[in-house]
């Protein structure tokens, strides 16, 4: 069975995820992110589905409830900027005492959000997160 | 739309309740959260004024068990009913795999259902999805209060204003009380998981 990606562009329905590509998103997401020191990482939709969530084991969140209010908020800061004239803002960032979340569109369909503490800077994590992206955009594009 | 891991045999869907300000979409989520609590692992998420209306979404994910060997997940979403907050609602529409639109009952609501469905038709356009084809189901809510005497639209008004054309199931309901709440979930969910499963190899 190696069914594969399907884009939404044309109001198409589903996302099918082989494990194959799950496996290199897994993989993509623990080694750029996790061993840098990241707290946790989870790859979603814009819809708030939840396509893989990685984290240190530290940490028991409700991760639906935030890939749902992180694709909310996501949009709603997208709609404000196009208010504003602009076509997107580029750094979405919000920082707590002791725990920041960072999200990061990696195509027009799907967000990454980072959570990290004060362990890594934000600089340093931006890094890594393009570099992620970079790799996730590749395995997402299979098949398309 | 939906989301199937093939890896941990798992579906995501999402489902919309639609429909006019004060109609009781956030009041079919509250009871659905109450009925089934033992089987919800988180909490209700819920963006509110202080007024006490939605502002942006009601959000609630309720595991469903098993179809066809996958593990299905259902994300239930409101949208803010108030008119002016139609960017939010179409926000909140974005990826929809199946719609429940909540119609008022009350007399004096029957111009705000129309414009509502209507809205609820241009956001779909807008994502190049039709209503004719979306899984869609209505509930035409607050008939409890025939007995309290307060003038209620009769259901072939409703069926005749809003589902005509589209031909979709539909149920008189109390999202208040309770009568055909679950119903009207349960329908929504078959549906939805009805359109996806063609995909469930």
């Amino acid at each position: 069975m190696d069914k594969q990606y399907i884009s939404d562009a044309d109001g198409q329905r589903t996302y099918i995820f082989t494990p194959a590509q799950l496996s290199k998103i897994e993989a993509v997401l623990a080694e750029d992110l996790l061993d840098v020191g990241v707290h946790s990482v989870t790859l979603i939709d814009m819809a708030g589905n939840i396509i893989s969530t990685m984290d240190n084991g530290e940490n028991k969140r409700d991760l639906y409830s935030l890939a749902a209010l992180a694709a909310g908020n996501f949009g709603a800061v997208s709609t404000m900027a196009g208010l504003i004239g602009e076509e997107e803002f580029s750094l979405l960032f919000h920082k707590g005492k002791k725990e920041n979340i960072h999200f990061s569109k990696v195509t027009e369909e799907f967000l990454l959000i980072t959570i990290f503490g004060k362990e890594v800077s934000l600089g340093f994590l931006r890094l890594k997160v393009a570099e992620a992206t970079d790799k996730l955009v590749e395995i997402l594009k299979l098949g398309s | 739309m939906a989301i199937i891991n093939l890896k941990k045999k798992e579906v995501q869907a999402k489902i919309v309740y639609y429909g006019p300000g004060r109609g009781g979409k956030t009041t079919n989520l509250e009871y659905i959260y109450k009925k089934f609590r033992s089987r919800i692992q988180t909490e209700m998420v819920t963006i509110k004024t202080h007024g006490d209306r939605t502002l942006f979404f009601d959000f609630l994910p309720i595991e469903i068990g098993k179809i066809k060997g996958y593990d299905i997940r259902i994300q239930l979403y409101t949208v803010p009913g108030q008119v002016k907050y139609e960017s939010t609602r179409r926000l909140v529409l974005r990826g929809v795999d199946g719609i429940v639109f909540v119609a008022d009952s009350l007399a004096v609501r029957r111009k705000e259902n129309v414009l509502s469905l209507k809205s609820l038709a241009d956001n779909l356009t807008s994502y190049k999805k039709s209503i004719l084809e979306i899984p869609l189901v209505f509930q035409y809510n607050k008939r409890d209060l025939l007995e309290e005497g307060i003038p209620l639209l009769p259901v072939e008004w409703l069926e005749k204003d809003l589902n005509s054309k589209l031909k979709a199931p539909s149920f008189e309901a109390s999202a208040l009380k309770g009568p055909n709440v679950v119903q009207t979930m349960k329908k929504i969910i078959i549906l939805t998981i009805d359109s996806l499963r063609k995909d469930l190899t």
